[in-house]
């Protein structure tokens, strides 16, 4: 036989193929990252006998109750606005202050990494909501009582290290969260307005 | 190109194109590994806008470890079947209540047992719904002691 060279494959379809993966990639990817807020739901009591919200002093209680138009009632007094919630919030969180008989007690506690003691509050804020109350309006509540507590622990880290929250070593936010401890406390559901 | 040998005179060849599937392929590689394919059918109304908006979000880490109940309204083929009223799915149909218990049961026994500790539920739910459903969700899940649980909502981009 002749030489007769095994002709080459022809590449050029190559990038072809490969634009049509691509093209199949990129129209279903999703990339979303889930992002969503945090929470512990408080474990089923086991006796009935252990303490209830009822029974928490009152002036360590905010009670904060969404109906089910999406009004927000304090403490049973209304807020107008959620920026209003969250600067009230933190000044009920807030625990770098004089004793108020009006605010939640407080006590010292030493914390690894910081000198000396330094006060955290009993304070509790406990979030009732309606049957009716739309999902939306009660992220929107969470969102400010969390917020509240970021912002306040935001001041404190930047008081006790010189940093923002956020840029401090794990240890030190431990110490920040065991002067803020987040305690928002989803309460028992109770239906307020009758049936849905 | 092949006549370009022959002749001393230069000319400006194609601009070769060889690696042009390379360079393809690179961006095909980066887009397969950074896909996420979503795992089930959503079988009611929930697109990426109709999550409630937050500011503190966190991501959720270790997608291996969430399990995911979804609520809303069902979408419009369903609606004959199922109503309008908002749904539980879990996986990749409609549930009751009832069944959100044995669903974590299922989603730990999967797991390994160190992990268990660290599984979180993610409640994907329209923010129309009522909380009425979310406060009996939230009821079986500390019935199922899956105590920790993400809300589910996007970045807030300011008002």
């Amino acid at each position: 036989m002749a030489k007769r060279s095994t002709p080459e494959i022809n590449a050029s379809s190559m990038a072809d193929i490969a634009f049509l993966l691509l093209i199949f990639f990129l129209v279903t990817t999703t990339m979303d990252v889930d992002t969503g807020i945090q929470r512990q739901l408080p474990p089923i009591p086991e006796n009935k006998d252990q303490k209830t919200d009822a029974e928490v002093n009152k002036r360590n209680a905010y009670l904060v109750q969404v109906n089910s138009r999406g009004n927000i009632v304090v403490n049973g007094e209304w807020v107008n606005n959620l920026e209003d919630l969250r600067e009230d919030a933190k000044r009920f969180i807030n625990c770098d202050r004089d004793d108020d008989p009006t605010l939640p007690e407080m006590e010292e506690i030493t914390v690894e990494g910081i000198k000396g003691t330094v006060k955290t509050s009993k304070g509790i804020i406990s979030l009732q909501n309606d049957r009716g109350t739309t999902y939306g309006r009660y992220i929107e509540v969470q969102n400010e009582l969390v917020a509240a507590y970021n912002e306040i622990r935001n001041e404190a880290s930047k008081k006790y290290f010189n940093k923002p929250y956020d840029e401090l070593s794990d240890e030190q936010q431990g110490a920040i969260r065991k002067i803020y401890p987040q305690r928002i406390s989803e309460a028992e559901p109770k239906n307020y307005g009758g049936k849905e | 190109m092949a006549v370009m040998g022959k002749k001393k005179k230069k000319t400006l060849g194609a601009i070769s194109t060889a690696s042009l599937p390379d360079i393809v392929f690179m961006i095909l590689f980066f887009f397969m590994v950074s896909t996420t394919m979503r795992e089930v059918e959503l079988m009611i109304e929930l697109k990426g806008s109709d999550l409630p908006t937050a500011t503190e979000i966190k991501k959720l880490e270790k997608k291996s470890l969430v399990s995911y109940i979804y609520v809303g309204k069902p979408l419009q083929q369903y609606q004959k079947i199922y109503g309008t009223e908002p749904k539980i799915q879990l996986n990749s149909s409609f549930a009751e209540l009832s069944d959100i218990y044995e669903y974590i049961l299922a989603e730990r026994a999967e797991r390994d047992e160190a992990e268990v500790p660290f599984m979180t539920t993610s409640l994907k739910v329209h923010k129309d719904t009522k909380m009425g459903i979310i406060t009996d969700i939230k009821q079986e899940l500390r019935k199922a002691s899956a105590l920790k649980i993400n809300y589910s909502a996007r970045q807030d981009m300011g008002y």
